[in-house]
């Protein structure tokens, strides 16, 4: 199989799982016929037809609702929000009904729903089309949150989120749907959920990242080797359940941390990662656990300067690890 | 079953059957749904003495709704059709499967709680087995699963309807408006009804609904709105029949507003004294479906002193027996308040990831 975009993976998969499981189901808004705003749906529609793609109105909190009934009642729905900037409405149905359901039935009731979502910025799309709300959930117990970085882990995860019990949330980055490419396995394989990677092996600072971060991090990592700095990125993959064990083993390895997002940095994921070294790895930390992340304003301007400076890349990460490896 | 039981099974110039004949219900069906609706009765009315006696906690009560949800819910078919009921859907919950244990081990927050295990606060209801979904604490999220659970029976063709209750006060909640208009475009089999008593805890009707009726709503969605007296359990039986008919020959939603009272304060932590006149109170006694379905009934000869004899015996046999059950039950085990985060990787529900280690 060539090359494959982000984008193709994401496609490709929902297609074989619409084809392996007749329950499967995909719903959103503009998800038939135009096959979603990015085309991550394109060609669902033409193939498995309006009662299997489904255009929905504007409701997003009828668009995860109606997946948690669909879900109790025998399907495996697929529900895109359009943009996670848009997934507020649903927060009360995600968090309240399809987090809780399970414990709060005492194991009566499952949803194995998936919901897909883009996020992140730099691509011109200002507060409400670049937002990363990862953490929003990821504080939530019941929800798994998956976000990949590349075409095979997209596949892998996709394939792992649809077949899971539970609900999902899957960010896709949108900045890689088409400048993202790398090689698929044509076969049925999946990605565990809840398993990091170490994208880059090193010994002297461990860089965590995930998303679009993880690529900037591979980046950064190659700067910094022209330094002689040696870092190893953590692409983590998933964040609920968080693969806590590979962090911990690459922390006390190298002995210091730099946690990179994309969000603005207070209260963000790269927090609890850090409060977990703290925790867990004290005595092997030779350097403060720090972070690279968005600054603290409520969203990412517009005007392609002020994103510039919004957007975390490759250099600021690369100073950081410079930093971080001369302390 | 609901749907076998319809069958009129009176004899020629048999009085007593009469009742009810024009709805397909015989006199069997006539005394069983009287019997839930004193059940239901006789099992809150328990709740709030164990409350006040320091036994429970709290109680949230489902008082002057009883004969709604008994006419309603014997129109669905148990085992088939779906319900995502409410705080108040005791009367439901009975005439769909569960029994008086189950609601008195709910409100003991016991181990073998069916509806929880013991996790949720009393009222919250709900029973895999008998297709009742869970109840949360947010008010008409449940209307959302109701059209989902639709949506599912449409696309795998299964000819179960689903249907959801609330109050008017919940009516008011966005995610009415997004599920009725999706259920109403893919013309699914979905029944809303809204059990309206009037108060929104302590906010009247008037203050929380623009409209006299709740049904009004419904034009806006291209659906039929049906308003019932709700103290009047056959017509709310006959309401619910043409709307699961509806339903099942794939026209679509509808609305029906039951106009019930409630004879309890919104929760045994208020005092709707403080905001209802004694007059008042006394005046919604007038509403209530339970003396109202038995002079109906006793009218019609199909309740006789001794039947009813039987009957009272017999719930508060049941009464008794569960209370004293759920009474004796143990507490769950903190050890096992982690379980069920996510499914068990070895439950039967596969190949979970287990819970963040």
């Amino acid at each position: 199989m060539p090359p494959r975009t982000f984008i193709d993976a994401i496609r490709e998969t929902l297609a074989d799982e619409m084809r392996r499981d007749p329950t499967v189901i995909v719903l959103g808004e503009d998800v038939g016929k135009k096959g979603g705003v990015f085309l991550a749906t394109d060609g669902l529609w033409a193939e498995f037809g309006g009662e299997r793609v489904i255009d929905t109105p504007l409701s997003e909190s009828m668009i995860v609702g109606t997946s948690i009934g669909a879900a109790v009642n025998g399907l495996r729905p697929v529900c895109e929000i359009q943009f996670a900037d848009f997934i507020f409405p649903a927060f009360n149905q995600i968090v309240s009904e399809a987090a809780r359901m399970r414990y709060r039935s005492n194991n009566g009731y499952g949803v194995p729903m998936t919901i897909r979502a883009p996020y992140g910025g730099g691509v011109h799309g200002a507060l409400y089309h670049s937002q990363s709300v990862e953490a929003f959930f990821t504080h939530v117990p019941g929800l798994k949150v998956v976000v990949p970085s590349t075409p095979h882990d997209a596949r892998g995860l996709l394939r792992s989120s649809i077949r899971d019990p539970d609900p999902v949330l899957f960010f896709e980055h949108k900045k890689m749907y088409r400048s993202v490419r790398g090689d698929v396995p044509d076969t049925d394989y999946t990605v565990p959920l809840g398993k990091a990677a170490i994208t880059h092996p090193g010994t002297q600072v461990t860089v965590v990242a995930y998303g679009l971060m993880a690529h900037y991090a591979l980046e950064a990592a190659d700067r910094v080797a022209d330094d002689g700095i040696s870092a190893e990125v953590v692409d983590l993959r998933t964040l609920r359940p968080l693969d806590t064990e590979t962090v911990l083993d690459s922390v006390r390895k190298t002995g210091k941390c730099l946690i990179v997002y994309e969000d603005n940095r207070f209260g963000g994921y790269g927090a609890e990662v850090a409060a977990i070294i703290a925790e867990e790895a004290f005595d092997y930390l030779d350097g403060p656990v720090t972070r690279v992340a968005g600054p603290e304003v409520p969203g990412v301007p517009y005007n392609h300067v002020l994103e510039e400076w919004f957007m975390v890349n490759p250099e600021k990460i690369a100073d950081g690890i410079r930093t971080l490896a001369a302390y | 079953m609901a749907v076998t039981k319809r069958r009129a099974t009176r004899a020629k110039g048999d009085t007593a059957a009469a009742l009810g004949a024009d709805l397909g219900l015989s006199t069997a069906d006539l005394i069983e749904m009287y019997r839930l609706v004193a059940l239901a009765r006789a099992v809150d009315e328990r709740m709030w003495i164990l409350n006040r006696a320091g036994r429970i906690p709290f109680v949230i009560s489902g008082q002057g709704h009883e004969g709604a949800q008994v006419g309603i819910a014997w129109a669905l078919e148990k085992g088939k059709d779906w319900i995502a009921p409410f705080y108040r859907s005791i009367a439901t919950c009975l005439t769909f499967g569960m029994s008086a244990r189950d609601i008195l081990t709910a409100q003991y927050a016991t181990a073998n709680d069916p509806s929880s295990g013991g996790r949720q606060m009393p009222g919250h209801y709900g029973s895999h087995e008998h297709n009742l979904v869970s109840v949360s604490s947010p008010v008409a999220t449940q209307l959302l699963h109701a059209v989902g659970i639709a949506l599912a029976a449409k696309i795998r063709k299964t000819g179960q309807v689903a249907m959801t209750s609330m109050g008017e006060g919940s009516s008011n909640q966005g995610d009415v408006h997004e599920g009725l208009n999706f259920a109403a475009i893919h013309k699914l089999p979905f029944i809303l009804v809204v059990e309206n008593n009037g108060y929104a805890i302590s906010v009247p009707a008037a203050m929380q609904v623009s409209v006299a009726d709740v049904a009004d709503r419904a034009s806006g969605y291209g659906i039929p709105g049906v308003v019932v007296d709700g103290a009047d359990v056959l017509a709310c039986y006959r309401a619910a029949r043409d709307a699961v008919a509806r339903a099942r020959a794939g026209d679509g939603p509808t609305l029906i507003e039951a106009k019930v009272t409630r004879l309890t304060a919104h929760s045994s932590d208020d005092q709707q004294t403080k905001y209802r006149s004694a007059e008042e109170l006394a005046s919604e006694r007038g509403h209530d479906a339970l003396p109202r379905f038995r002079e109906q009934l006793r009218k019609a000869g199909v309740l006789t002193d001794e039947i009813e004899a039987n009957l009272n015996a017999a719930i508060k046999g049941t009464v008794d027996e569960a209370t004293e059950y759920a009474e004796a039950q143990p507490d769950p085990d903190p050890s096992g308040a982690t379980r069920y985060v996510y499914a068990d990787s070895a439950g039967p529900d596969g190949p979970g990831a287990g819970e963040d280690g």
